[in-house]
C-alpha cells in the first residue's frame, strides 16, 4: 500500500520540480530537456492510475516527436535571449500589478465556486475491468467511434496534401541520380579504345570525341 | 436500401461519403497525370459538387440521426449544406482563370476546396463537440493551404501563415471551452448538454464563452476579426471569394446550432455574448471600412459587418431569428459571389487592379458591369427593394419581437454608416472620369455575375421559395 503512494510522490514532485525548471533555466536546450523529464514523470503517474496506454502514448508522441521537434527548432533558431530579457526590471512593476489583479480575480472566482454534486458522477465512463487499456480503446475506436477515426484520417490527408502543395517544387536544373541509366551503362558506352601512334599522344583536335 | 457500418446507418452520410471518395479519386487522377489535368480536375470537381448537392436534396425527408447522435441531417442541415455546396462550386468556377496561369497550375486546389467542403458538411451536421471540432479542423486546414496557394507571392504566403497561426489559437480556445463543457455536463452530445445545462453554472458558462470565442473567430466577428483584412487582401482573389462565402455559411450554421440546440436552458448567458459580438461587428464593420483603399480589404470589413447583422437574428434566440439568419446568409452569399465576380473582372492589360480608384468612370467604359456592381453595393447597404434589404428586414424584425430594441436601433444606424462607403463607390463609378478600359470579361465570370445579379435585383418579385425554405429549416432546430 505504501509503495504506490511513495512512487506517486516521487513522480509528482519530480514532475512539478522539472516543470519549474522549464521556466527557470537560462539555457533553452536545458528547458526542453526538463520538459522531457516532466513528460516522463507524468507518464509514470498515468501508469500508477492504471492508464498504461496513455502513459506509453505520452512517451511516444510527446517525448518521441513533439519534444524532439522542439529541441530541433530551438537549435535551428538563433534566438538571442539576453536581448529578449532586456528591460525586465523596467516592466516588472507593471507586470506585478497585472499579476496581482489576475490573482485577486481568480481568488474571488474560486471563493464563490460551488461544484455541482452530480458532476463527479457523470464525468468518468465505466472502466472495463476484464480487458487491458489498449484492447478497450481498440474495441471502441474501430466500431463505436469509427466516424471520428475516419474523419481524423481525412484531416491528416488534407495536412499531407497541404504540405506537398506548399513545399514541393519541381526544379528543372537539378541533376538527379537515375539508377536505371547508371545500371544500363556498360564498357562500350562508357569508353572507347583508340590506337595511339607511338610518341605522339592524343591530339587536341580529337578532344571533341573524348568526352561524350 | 440499408447500408450500415458498425451498426450505424450510412444513408444520412451518403453525400459526404460520395464527396470524400470523389475527392480521393480526383486526387489520384491529378497525381498520376500531373499539372496538365488541372482544368479537367477542376471541372470534374464542380460536377462532383453538383451530384453531391443533388444527393443531399434527394435524401428521404425528415430528420435522420446516425453515428450515435453525432451526425444529424435535418431540414436545417440540408438548407445550409446545399448553400455551402453552391458557394464552393461557384468559387471553383471563378477560380478557372487563376488556375489557367502556367505557374499556378495546381490541381490540388480543387481537391482542397472539395475536402474543405466536406469539412463544412460535417460541421453543419455535427451533433456533438468532437464532430464539431473534426469538421472545423478539416474545413480550416484546407483553407490555410489555399490561402497560401500562390506560394511565390509574399502576401499570399503571409496570409496563409497568419490565418494558420491565429486559426490554431482559436482552435485551442474552442477545445478548451469544449473540455470545460464536457467536464461540467459529462457529455459531448448537444442533446445531452441541453439536458444537463439547466442552470448557468459558472464553469459551464466559462466553457461556453471559450467555445463561442473559437466560433466567432471562424465567422470573423469582432473581437476575433483581426485576421480578416490581411488574409482577404493577401490571398488570391478567387480564394478570397471562397473565404467570404462557403466557410462563413458553415461557421454560422454551427454557431446557430450549438447555441440553440445545446444551450437552450441558458439563453440569457449566451445571449449577452452574441449581442455584444453582433453590436461590435456591425459598428466596426461600418466605421473601419470607410478609410480603405483596397477593394478586397473593404470586402473584408464588409463581411465583418454582415456577420454582425446575421448574428442579430441569432441574438433573438427564437425560431424567427433563426429563419432570419438563414435568409440573411443565403442572400449574403449571392451578393458576395456576384461582387467577387466583378472584382475578378477588374483587369487592365492582363494585370489585376484592386484599388477602389480603379472603379472610377466604370459606367462609361463598361455600363453593364457598373450597373450590376451598383446594384450589389445598394444591396449590401440594404437599400429596398434589393435582396440585401430583405435579409436585414428579417433579422431586425426578429430582434424587435424579442425586445432587443437597442440592438436593432444600433444595427440600423450602423447600416446607414455602412451605406456611406458603399455609395461612395457608386459615386466614383457614375460621376468620375474613367481611368481606362477593362479587359473583356470571361464567360464563366459573366454567367456567375448574371445569375447572382438577377437574383439580387429580382428577389423581391418572388421571395417565397427562399423564405419558406428558411422557415422549414429553422423549424427543425426547435
Amino acid at each position: 500500500m505504501i509503495l504506490p503512494a511513495l512512487f506517486f510522490y516521487l513522480f509528482a514532485s519530480i514532475c512539478v520540480a522539472s516543470a519549474v525548471m522549464v521556466i527557470a533555466s537560462r539555457n533553452p536546450v536545458h528547458s526542453v530537456l526538463f520538459l522531457i523529464l516532466a513528460f516522463v514523470n507524468a507518464s509514470g503517474l498515468f501508469v500508477l492510475m492504471g492508464a498504461e496506454f496513455l502513459a506509453m502514448l505520452l512517451i511516444v508522441v510527446y517525448v518521441g516527436a513533439v519534444a524532439v521537434l522542439f529541441l530541433f527548432v530551438i537549435m535551428m533558431l538563433d534566438v538571442d535571449f539576453t536581448q529578449l530579457r532586456e528591460g525586465f526590471i523596467q516592466y516588472l512593476p507593471f507586470g506585478l500589478v497585472i499579476g496581482a489583479i489576475f490573482l485577486a480575480e481568480l481568488l474571488l472566482v474560486a471563493g464563490g465556486w460551488v461544484m455541482n454534486p452530480n458532476v463527479t458522477k457523470s464525468i468518468t465512463a465505466a472502466i472495463p475491468t476484464n480487458v487491458s487499456n489498449t484492447e478497450a480503446l481498440g474495441l471502441v475506436l474501430y466500431t463505436k467511434y469509427i466516424h471520428y477515426f475516419q474523419l481524423a484520417g481525412m484531416v491528416l490527408l488534407v495536412a499531407m496534401i497541404g504540405a506537398i502543395v506548399l513545399t514541393l517544387r519541381h526544379k528543372v536544373k537539378v541533376r538527379r541520380q537515375d539508377i536505371n541509366v547508371q545500371n544500363a551503362r556498360n564498357p562500350e558506352l562508357a569508353m572507347e579504345v583508340r590506337k595511339v601512334a607511338t610518341g605522339q599522344g592524343l591530339q587536341d583536335a580529337d578532344a571533341g570525341s573524348w568526352v561524350k | 436500401m440499408t447500408i450500415t457500418t458498425a451498426g450505424y446507418s450510412l444513408l444520412p452520410v451518403l453525400p459526404e461519403l460520395m464527396l470524400a471518395v470523389g475527392a480521393m479519386v480526383l486526387l489520384m487522377i491529378g497525381a498520376f497525370n500531373g499539372p496538365k489535368v488541372t482544368g479537367l480536375v477542376t471541372t470534374l470537381a464542380v460536377c462532383l459538387l453538383v451530384v453531391v448537392g443533388a444527393a443531399e436534396i434527394m435524401l428521404p425527408a425528415g430528420k435522420h440521426v446516425t453515428f450515435g447522435g453525432s451526425f444529424i441531417v435535418d431540414d436545417y442541415a440540408r438548407f445550409l449544406k446545399v448553400l455551402a455546396i453552391i458557394a464552393s462550386a461557384v468559387t471553383l468556377i471563378l477560380s478557372r482563370e487563376f488556375l489557367a496561369d502556367q505557374s499556378r497550375r495546381i490541381f490540388e486546389y480543387a481537391i482542397l476546396v472539395l475536402l474543405s467542403t466536406l469539412g463544412m458538411m460535417v460541421l453543419i451536421s455535427a451533433g456533438d463537440l468532437i464532430m464539431l471540432y473534426l469538421g472545423l479542423e478539416l474545413m480550416s486546414l484546407a483553407l490555410y493551404v489555399v490561402a497560401a496557394s500562390n506560394r511565390d507571392n509574399a502576401k499570399s504566403t503571409e496570409a496563409g501563415l497568419k490565418y494558420f497561426v491565429l486559426g490554431a489559437l482559436s482552435s485551442g480556445m474552442l477545445l478548451y471551452g469544449a473540455s470545460m463543457i464536457y467536464g461540467f455536463t459529462g457529455t459531448v452530445s448537444f442533446a445531452g448538454i441541453a439536458a444537463e445545462a439547466k442552470t448557468g453554472n459558472i464553469g459551464l458558462v466559462f466553457g461556453l464563452v471559450f467555445l463561442l470565442a473559437g466560433l466567432c473567430f471562424k465567422v470573423s466577428a469582432v473581437p476575433f476579426h483581426m485576421w480578416t483584412p490581411d488574409v482577404y487582401e493577401g490571398a488570391p482573389t478567387p480564394v478570397t471569394a471562397f473565404f467570404a462565402s462557403a466557410p462563413k455559411v458553415a461557421a454560422l450554421a454551427v454557431f446557430t446550432r450549438v447555441t440553440l440546440t445545446a444551450f437552450p436552458g441558458i439563453v440569457v448567458q449566451w445571449q449577452q455574448v452574441v449581442v455584444f459580438v453582433s453590436l461590435a461587428s456591425m459598428v466596426l464593420g461600418s466605421f473601419a471600412a470607410i478609410g480603405q483603399t483596397n477593394i478586397k480589404r473593404l470586402m473584408a470589413y464588409s463581411s465583418i459587418g454582415h456577420m454582425g447583422f446575421a448574428l442579430v437574428g441569432l441574438a433573438a434566440g427564437t425560431q424567427e431569428g433563426a429563419q432570419g439568419v438563414l435568409v440573411y446568409i443565403a442572400i449574403y452569399v449571392a451578393m458576395t459571389l456576384g461582387t467577387f465576380a466583378i472584382i475578378l473582372t477588374m483587369k487592365r492589360n492582363g494585370q489585376p487592379v484592386e484599388t477602389i480608384k480603379d472603379f472610377a468612370g466604370l459606367s462609361r467604359t463598361n455600363p453593364i458591369i457598373a450597373f450590376f456592381f451598383a446594384m450589389f453595393l445598394f444591396s449590401l447597404a440594404g437599400v429596398p427593394p434589393l435582396a440585401g434589404f430583405f435579409g436585414k428586414f428579417y433579422v431586425f424584425m426578429a430582434a424587435i419581437k424579442s425586445g432587443l430594441f437597442v440592438l436593432a436601433v444600433v444595427g440600423v444606424l450602423a447600416s446607414v454608416v455602412g451605406a456611406f462607403y458603399y455609395l461612395s463607390i457608386v459615386k466614383l463609378m457614375y460621376f468620375d472620369e474613367p481611368v481606362g478600359k477593362l479587359d473583356p470579361m470571361r464567360v464563366e465570370l459573366r454567367t456567375v455575375l448574371a445569375v447572382a445579379g438577377l437574383f439580387n435585383v429580382l428577389f423581391f418579385v418572388y421571395p417565397a421559395p427562399l423564405v419558406s425554405a428558411a422557415a422549414f429549416a429553422a423549424k427543425s432546430l426547435f
